[in-house]
């Protein structure tokens, strides 16, 4: 099976290919409902998570909220 | 939510509104610097506070996947205020914003574009530019400013719901620096008027909402506070006091003494 090259908050991952959105969080076990997506600085709303299909070189941030002022 | 009974029956408080929403505390905490996640939702419950600021930042993949602040509080039980802290432009923090409106929650931003690595200083032309911007994409832009009631007009004629000058720089504790552009800054603006940072103590929250403010945002006093919920419980009541002394009116300051008991009858 082919492999994904992406970078994923900053750092270079390797998914199996073909993934979506939606498959690239489950890859690494988050929940959809708690992250929000950024793909080549587009946000990937929740409902697109399942069609948006992710290329070698995408650039991915994957943000949530955390303690602040 | 109900209107707020003072103990005279004839003054009754008006709930805090910013953008259309009514909020049942003047008082709004950060959730950053706790020592443990216990320690903020009992500081956070003891504050009695509604509006909890939070903040945008990557998911660490390496790590244990419970370190969202919402694996901790529940976002049905607090209204959640994400801001741009750590944004150093107008572009990153417009970013900021639209990531943080993407989490679903609702449409208000904290909008911070800070300046100065030092002193935590906001760029105010480029909140200016961001406050535009968001306004316009249907963002209730709450604006950390300096206390200059110039930029705090530009801002609430660029859209901003809430204009939020300092008390002094973040995490500093120095207090309120300069009561009278506070003041000032309340009395000209129509927008509520909500004092972000520098408060160190009960004393400075008190004196800060006396200048008429309609709330205060605060985190290190408490979260860095050697018993933070004891700390939290005292900025309520400070808050709640400095309101009420506020819409009781003070009296007049004077140089000279005047006597509380009659001057005369004196026995002879």
């Amino acid at each position: 099976m082919s492999q994904l090259r992406l970078v994923v908050n900053g750092d270079p991952r390797s998914v199996p290919a073909p993934a979506t959105v939606a498959g690239l969080l489950a890859h690494l076990g988050l929940d959809a409902r708690m992250v929000v997506v950024e793909v080549n600085r587009e946000i990937i709303r929740r409902p697109r998570h399942q069609e948006v299909t992710l290329r070698d070189g995408d650039t991915v941030e994957l943000v949530h909220f955390v303690g602040g002022g | 939510m109900s209107t707020t009974v003072t103990p005279d029956a004839t003054m009754q408080d008006t709930p805090l509104v910013v953008g259309g929403q009514t909020f049942r505390s003047r008082l709004l905490v950060g959730t950053g610097k706790y020592r443990s996640n216990a320690e903020m939702l009992a500081a956070i419950t003891a504050s009695g506070a509604e509006v909890v600021t939070v903040a945008v930042r990557r998911v660490d993949l390496d790590r244990s996947k419970e370190e969202g602040v919402l694996h901790h509080l529940d976002p049905k039980r607090f209204f959640l205020l994400a801001n741009t802290a750590g944004c150093y432009t107008a572009d990153e923090a417009i970013r900021y914003a639209r990531l943080a409106r993407e989490a679903g929650f609702n449409e208000f931003i904290k909008l911070e574009v800070i300046g100065d690595k030092e002193t935590l200083l906001p760029d105010t032309d480029g909140l200016l530019a961001a406050t535009r911007t968001l306004a316009r994409e249907g963002f209730q832009v709450m604006a950390y400013t300096n206390d200059d009631l110039i930029m705090a007009l530009r801002l609430e004629e660029a859209g901003a719901a809430a204009v939020m000058p300092l008390a002094s720089p973040i995490g500093s504790g120095l207090g309120l620096l300069n009561p009278y552009s506070i003041r000032t800054i309340k009395r000209r603006l129509r927008v509520p008027v909500l004092v972000d940072a520098g408060v160190g103590t009960a004393s400075d929250a008190c004196v800060t909402m006396e200048q008429g403010v309609d709330g205060i945002l605060m985190n290190t006093a408490i979260a860095e506070a050697s018993h933070p919920a004891t700390m939290a419980a005292a900025m309520r009541h400070a808050v709640a006091a400095g309101r009420l002394a506020y819409l009781a009116g003070r009296m007049p300051r004077r140089e000279v003494a005047v006597p509380s008991s009659p001057t005369t009858g004196m026995a002879g």
